[in-house]
């Protein structure tokens, strides 16, 4: 894909204030990221418009590809048609995420505002399916030992000093660093690329962190994450 | 006889005028089961098609009116019923092709496209309490009349006939699918509103065809 641009978003919705919030919502933590807003009907009803989301699409896109995310059915079925209409070369690069809108929109912001490629963007709105469940196990770091001998791990302790602990744009910053490395890096258990996950995590300030990784390349990565948070992610 | 865009035309008035006439019907059985807009959309989609008609250059045929249906449906209606009624007639001018003219098996052929459409674009298998659930047995009813010989007329009087009666059967049914299927067991007991509509347009298209044999 030749596109210089970054993957942009357009988020459906039937009502235009849901869709206009969630472009707001997502904006704190992707500031410059394209994010569209193709709420509701031409009239302003409630309800969705072809000529809206097919007119969002194509302001979103830059030539990188554009993430759909939609809240009801008949949002999917208006995008779905939009899609149709579309020339193949731009259809190739569009996707209809299978993501809830608020938590896929905002984690594929953050995503996007990054620089990933389009299957990354849509990947980190689909890691969004499930956030609830995901919830309950924020926090249990089954699974995150398992492979990695005791010798091969690398993990460092830190105490979160900044006001807002790991919420929104720390998070977001947290994960966005987590991103650039290759190896699976913890949170307490937790995967440090899924910002749903930190976030649910629920980490204020004076909390104590686990930062970790069982790859034996991990400790850069580690190291990172680790200073990010002692600097208080350039909060005061 | 065969069916050309007098027919075509014919129809589209014919069911603007129905679905305007069953307004207040339509938005009543949504209110019951979903989100009560289904009547408003309908008539807001069906209105905006009839002055494009006037516009319709010379030479048209069936299939462009099919067309200007879908796309003008597309753009009006607020609803699913847009997408989904919108994507039937995309396919049913594809079938009908650049045809000046459509016999009983050309019909049946029509409205099977439609049918495969609304399936691919909403997933509703049969049972689902859907537009599908008049859709199916109008096209089975349908195709029977062609393989009969029938005229284009008695293949459209076969597929109002079948989707009225599929209408009527999905009172009972539980939703599967769309803003119905949220309220579970409480959509038995009523009419879905998109098979009704269904039914009333395809009641449209036959009474055009009966005009225009009459002609």
């Amino acid at each position: 894909m030749g596109g210089s641009g970054k993957v942009g978003l357009v988020f459906v919705s039937h009502s235009s204030r849901i869709a206009e919030g969630l472009v707001e919502l997502a904006r704190q933590m992707a500031p410059t990221a394209t994010l569209v807003a193709a709420g509701g009907t031409d009239d302003g009803r409630i309800g969705t418009s072809f000529d809206r989301v097919s007119g969002a699409i194509a302001e979103a896109d830059a030539g990188s590809g554009v993430v759909v995310l939609c809240d009801l059915g008949s949002a999917i079925l208006t995008a779905e048609t939009a899609l149709d209409f579309l020339d193949d070369e731009v259809r190739a690069r569009v996707r209809i995420a299978d993501a809830p809108l608020v938590e896929g929109g905002v984690a594929a912001a953050v995503s996007a505002e990054g620089g990933d490629d389009l299957d990354h963007v849509l990947g980190a709105a689909e890691s969004a399916r499930g956030a609830a469940s995901e919830i309950s196990d924020a926090g249990t770091p089954a699974g995150t030992t398992a492979g990695g001998s005791e010798t091969s791990r690398h993990s460092r302790t830190v105490t979160l000093i900044n006001a807002d602990g790991l919420h929104a744009r720390p998070a977001a910053e947290l994960v966005k660093l987590a991103s650039t490395f290759p190896q699976r890096v913890t949170v307490n258990g937790t995967d440090a690329k899924s910002l749903l996950a930190i976030m649910s995590l629920g980490l204020t300030k004076g909390a104590t962190v686990e930062i970790a990784s069982d790859d034996p390349e991990g400790a850069q990565a580690v190291d990172a994450l680790a200073a990010l948070a002692e600097s208080g992610f350039g909060e005061a | 006889m065969a069916l050309d865009i007098t027919w075509a035309v014919d129809w589209v008035r014919r069911s603007a005028a129905v679905i305007s006439e069953h307004r207040v019907e339509l938005l009543t059985l949504d209110r019951e089961i979903g989100d009560g807009d289904h009547g408003e959309n309908m008539d807001r989609g069906f209105q905006a098609v009839l002055p494009k008609l006037d516009d319709l250059p010379a030479g048209s045929t069936p299939g462009d009116v099919l067309k200007l249906v879908a796309t003008t449906l597309i753009s009006t209606v607020g609803g699913a019923a847009g997408p989904l009624y919108g994507t039937a007639y995309l396919k049913g001018a594809v079938a009908a092709g650049p045809a000046t003219s459509l016999d009983g098996a050309a019909i049946a052929a029509l409205l099977a496209a439609a049918r495969d459409g609304i399936v691919t674009r909403g997933k509703a298998e049969p049972g689902d309490k859907t537009m599908i659930d008049a859709w199916t047995p109008a096209v089975d009813a349908a195709e029977a009349a062609a393989n009969d010989g029938g005229s284009a007329a008695d293949v459209l009087a076969a597929a109002a006939d079948a989707a009225r009666s599929g209408a009527e059967a999905t009172e009972p049914l539980v939703a599967r699918k769309g803003r119905a299927s949220y309220l579970g067991e409480r959509s038995a007991g009523h009419r879905d509103p998109g098979a009704q509509s269904t039914a009333l347009l395809l009641q449209a298209a036959a009474d055009a065809a009966n005009a225009a044999a009459g002609a």
